[in-house]
């Protein structure tokens, strides 16, 4: 029989993927769960794996191709195992005698459709688990039981825990030294990209510093009116996000990238704001910031933040950035270099506000600081370009006025 | 006329458990059965039986003398057969109805009668009661089973020549036993009735008995089954037999020399195997696909080639054994709630249950050899096992195989007293990916036989303890 080998579900809200290498061709024998073809996506490089041995007999997605998920990517025809064991019955047929039951001689294939297993649906229902969240660590990435429970208990599965214990003297109640866990494919993601944006940029950082008692006062001043009239909070991005893009006006190039041996600058500002979640990190694009209020870039961003919180987010809505802002400071960090949003040319880290003595007019005098640093990349962005894009932000946030009269 | 999400047909291990589980996800299900009772051949001419008539007869011979080494003798000992075997009906009975007690427990309608599918989503009952019905259902799982298969130009006829059935009902013990085929049904109805005072011959196609086995096995189960008193004819085929008034003419042929010879016995247990059952279903009618072997045809989901037709158990692909249907009904009766289904082909277990027993899962190392995959072995004996000696059971050996490069569990053998039990916890290494390591370091109680596997694992280091 003729099966169809389809696109398996990609995961969190992800909606499509291209075809990468094909490993097998028309024609080759593969078996049971092994790679017949890669899949990529933005936030993740799946392996597709034959789900009954046969021979391939069609590839309905090219290399290059868009895919969607329950999409056919090949045929294979399964009546070539069936040639293979059609050996077996003849001397099944000599030996009148071979009849043990202990005699599992055909080669089956185990059995999984993907998916959740009913006992897992059942804990799902009991601990109020969304299984969409849930990576399966089964067969073939069928979620079990012990995956939902231990999403219940720790808001993750980081997938099978196997737990090496550290000999003879370990006692029960003590954790294991060392856990071996799986990466998630959003980690691998992770850990990919950002190596990438290392190996290819010339990146270095860039840094400043910024007196924040401007907009603390504003914020102070105008919180009620604001969140009554908008029905949102005044908070500290979108200033910061108004001054980039004021700051990427100036200086077009930390807002370009490169494509192959061409510069491409940008004349609409999409700001990814990177936020980490229970899965790790994602960057979400607040998009045309040029043309947004102060409430309709706070409003974005809330939309945006509980759409990462709940793993729903789109791939357009996280792709497609032309500049990135990272907020350490909400963790606490006082400085920290950021790596680049590849292929973007410039990140911008915000870090936490201080009270630090500073001089001002030849008095020391105690002002709420926060550093700023700015990761570029040195390829398309020269040193000035870099420490005049960081002058005019830390210029647009000390004096918030600036923004209004575009100055 | 009546709407079902499932209806099975056919009431054994596939069937009856899928149906359960079926029932426990919401689905509505009915069960159609011919027989008269729930079970299928496992509960009632198969499994259930053989182990009520095992067991008995095991005791029996131990009272007969095998437990003179402890001290204890008997005078006058005897057995009644027929108070035997209406303790294995009572067994029997108690199980099916056992059955019916969970379908109703779990809203599942019985019904008696022959089903047939005269296309998808009908099952058509001629009833047991008489008069017929018609079932619409989303769905049809085919669990009908196997029968007994023969050989050309022998007519079993449950008298003289006998299938298991037949040879689980005979009201004495024949003088002269005569079984062809030396598989597990064979050896343990042969057990049975050699305990019970038979002269019992193996005649077997192939070079060994229980060809499919680990041949380290199989040579020494063969070794304590002849020293228990079976007469084995290997490489012999059986062409004929003939009925004259009192006694049975068996004609053999050695394979190699084609030499014939006649061997007279009173009754004949025809033990070459079962064949899928499907003759009356109206699977060409309906366009169900079967194989040369007579196996429905499926995919990974037990789905046939028709939508909304599916198939579990002796009827398809894979070992005729009662767990390996029942797990089959369990996956596919969560496939068809919407669920992921799971059935780990490579760690079934299979079990004998002679004396000793006899117990494997995974692969054999002649299929290792074959597949040219390079592993490790670790064999313990039970005489090197404290329990076992204190028992007087120290027949056998654990065996365990290995991946070299993973230290994974490939496959586990084992030939003892307690083997069938034992089983369980390879089969669970290797449903788990274990490795040899993982249950060298799991504690064992003591002293129990269970200690075997575990030196068996510490032998693959070249390690055990206690040798």
């Amino acid at each position: 029989m003729t099966i169809e080998v389809k696109v398996p579900t990609l995961g969190e809200s992800v909606t499509e993927a291209t075809v990468g290498q094909w490993v097998k061709q028309v024609g080759d024998f593969a078996a049971q769960d092994e790679i017949i073809c890669e899949l990529e996506t933005d936030k993740v490089a799946l392996e597709v794996v034959a789900t009954s041995p046969g021979v391939i007999t069609g590839i309905l997605a090219e290399e290059g191709a868009v895919v969607e998920p329950g999409g056919v990517l090949c045929k294979i025809d399964e009546n070539a195992k069936g040639a293979e064991n059609a050996a077996s019955p003849q001397s099944a047929k000599a030996a009148p005698a071979k009849a043990s039951a202990l005699a599992a001689k055909t080669e089956s294939p185990a059995v999984s459709t993907g998916g959740v297993r009913a006992s897992a649906a059942e804990a799902a229902k009991e601990h109020g688990v969304d299984l969409s969240k849930v990576i399966g660590t089964g067969e073939q990435g069928v979620i079990t039981k012990s995956d939902v429970l231990t999403f219940a208990l720790t808001g993750s599965n980081p997938t099978a825990n196997v737990a090496i214990s550290s000999g003879a003297e370990s006692d029960a109640s003590s954790l294991p030294r060392e856990e071996i866990v799986p990466m998630t494919r959003l980690r691998k993601t992770i850990a990919r990209r950002l190596k990438e944006a290392q190996n290819t940029a010339a990146m270095l950082t860039t840094y400043n510093e910024v007196d924040m008692t401007a907009i603390m006062g504003l914020r102070k001043e105008y919180r009620e009116v604001f969140e009554k009239k908008h029905g949102t909070r005044l908070g500290f991005m979108s200033f910061f996000i108004k001054a980039c893009v004021g700051a990427l006006k100036d200086v077009p190039e930390v807002n370009a990238e490169i494509k192959d041996d061409a510069l491409i600058y940008k004349n609409y500002y999409d700001i990814g704001v990177a936020a980490s979640t229970p899965g790790g990190l994602v960057v979400p694009v607040v998009r045309n910031c040029q043309d947004l209020s102060f409430s309709g870039i706070e409003k974005e961003i809330v939309r945006l933040g509980t759409r990462a919180r709940d793993g729903k987010l789109s791939m357009d809505e996280m792709t497609g950035g032309t500049f990135t802002i990272s907020n350490g400071g909400v963790f606490g960090s006082l400085l920290s270099s950021p790596i680049l949003n590849a292929p973007q040319s410039g990140i911008l880290g915000m870090h936490s506000i201080k009270e630090r003595a500073m001089v001002v007019d030849g008095e020391i005098v105690i002002l709420p600081m926060m550093y700023l640093a700015l990761s570029y990349d040195h390829r398309v962005v020269d040193g000035k370009g870099a420490v005049t894009f960081l002058v005019r932000v830390k210029e647009y946030l000390e004096d918030p006025q600036r923004l209004i009269l575009d100055l | 006329m009546s709407h079902y999400d499932v209806v099975v047909i056919g009431g054994g291990p596939g069937g009856y458990v899928g149906a359960i589980r079926a029932a426990q996800l919401g689905l509505k299900v009915a069960v159609v059965e011919m027989r008269g009772a729930l079970g299928g051949t496992c509960l009632n001419v198969g499994c259930m039986p053989s182990k009520a008539l095992l067991h008995a007869t095991e005791l029996y011979e131990e009272a007969e003398g095998g437990m003179a080494k402890f001290g204890v003798s008997m005078d006058n000992l005897s057995i009644d057969i027929s108070k035997l075997m209406s303790h294995k009906d009572e067994i029997v009975d108690g199980l099916t109805g056992g059955i019916a007690y969970l379908f109703k427990k779990n809203k599942i309608d019985y019904i008696e009668g022959r089903g047939k599918i005269p296309q998808a989503g009908k099952v058509n009952v001629a009833l047991n009661a008489g008069g017929d019905m018609v079932l619409e259902t989303k769905n049809i799982i085919i669990a009908t089973g196997s029968d007994v298969a023969s050989l050309p130009g022998i007519e079993i006829d449950e008298k003289d020549i006998l299938s298991s059935t037949g040879a689980l009902s005979l009201k004495k013990a024949p003088k002269e036993l005569l079984i062809i085929g030396a598989g597990v049904i064979g050896l343990e109805l042969g057990s049975v009735w050699r305990r019970l005072g038979s002269n019992v011959t193996v005649v077997e196609f192939m070079d060994k008995i229980t060809p499919e086995m680990d041949g380290e096995i199989s040579k020494t189960f063969a070794r304590i089954l002849k020293k228990q008193g079976f007469n084995f004819k290997l490489k012999t085929k059986v062409t004929g037999i003939k009925k004259s008034k009192k006694t049975l003419t068996v004609t053999t042929e050695d394979v190699k020399s084609g030499k014939t010879s006649d061997i007279k016995c009173d009754k004949v247990l025809v033990a070459v195997g079962r064949r899928p059952y499907t003759s009356g279903l109206g699977l060409e009618e309906a366009g169900v696909t079967v194989n040369e072997r007579g196996q429905i045809e499926i995919d990974h989901n037990f789905k046939t080639n028709i939508d909304g037709i599916y198939a579990v158990g002796d009827v398809v692909r894979g070992a005729m054994l009662a767990h390996k249907a029942e797990d089959e009904g369990v996956a596919c009766a969560e496939i068809l709630a919407g669920f992921a289904g799971h059935v780990n082909y490579d760690a079934i277990p299979g079990v004998i249950y002679t004396m000793p027993e006899v117990a494997s899962v995974g692969k054999t190392q002649e299929q290792l050899k074959a597949e040219a995959i390079s592993f490790k072995s670790g064999k313990f004996p039970f005489t090197a096992n404290a329990r076992a000696k204190a028992n007087g059971q120290t027949d056998g050996f654990v065996k365990i195989l290995v991946d070299v490069k993973t230290d994974k569990i490939l496959g586990g053998h084992i030939i003892g007293a307690d083997a069938g039990n034992m089983i369980a916890e390879l089969a669970l290494a290797m449903e788990k990916g274990l490795t040899a390591d993982d249950i060298a370091y799991t504690c064992h109680a003591h002293p129990t036989e269970t200690e075997a596997v575990k030196e068996a694992a510490m032998a693959v280091e070249n390690r055990p303890i206690h040798m």
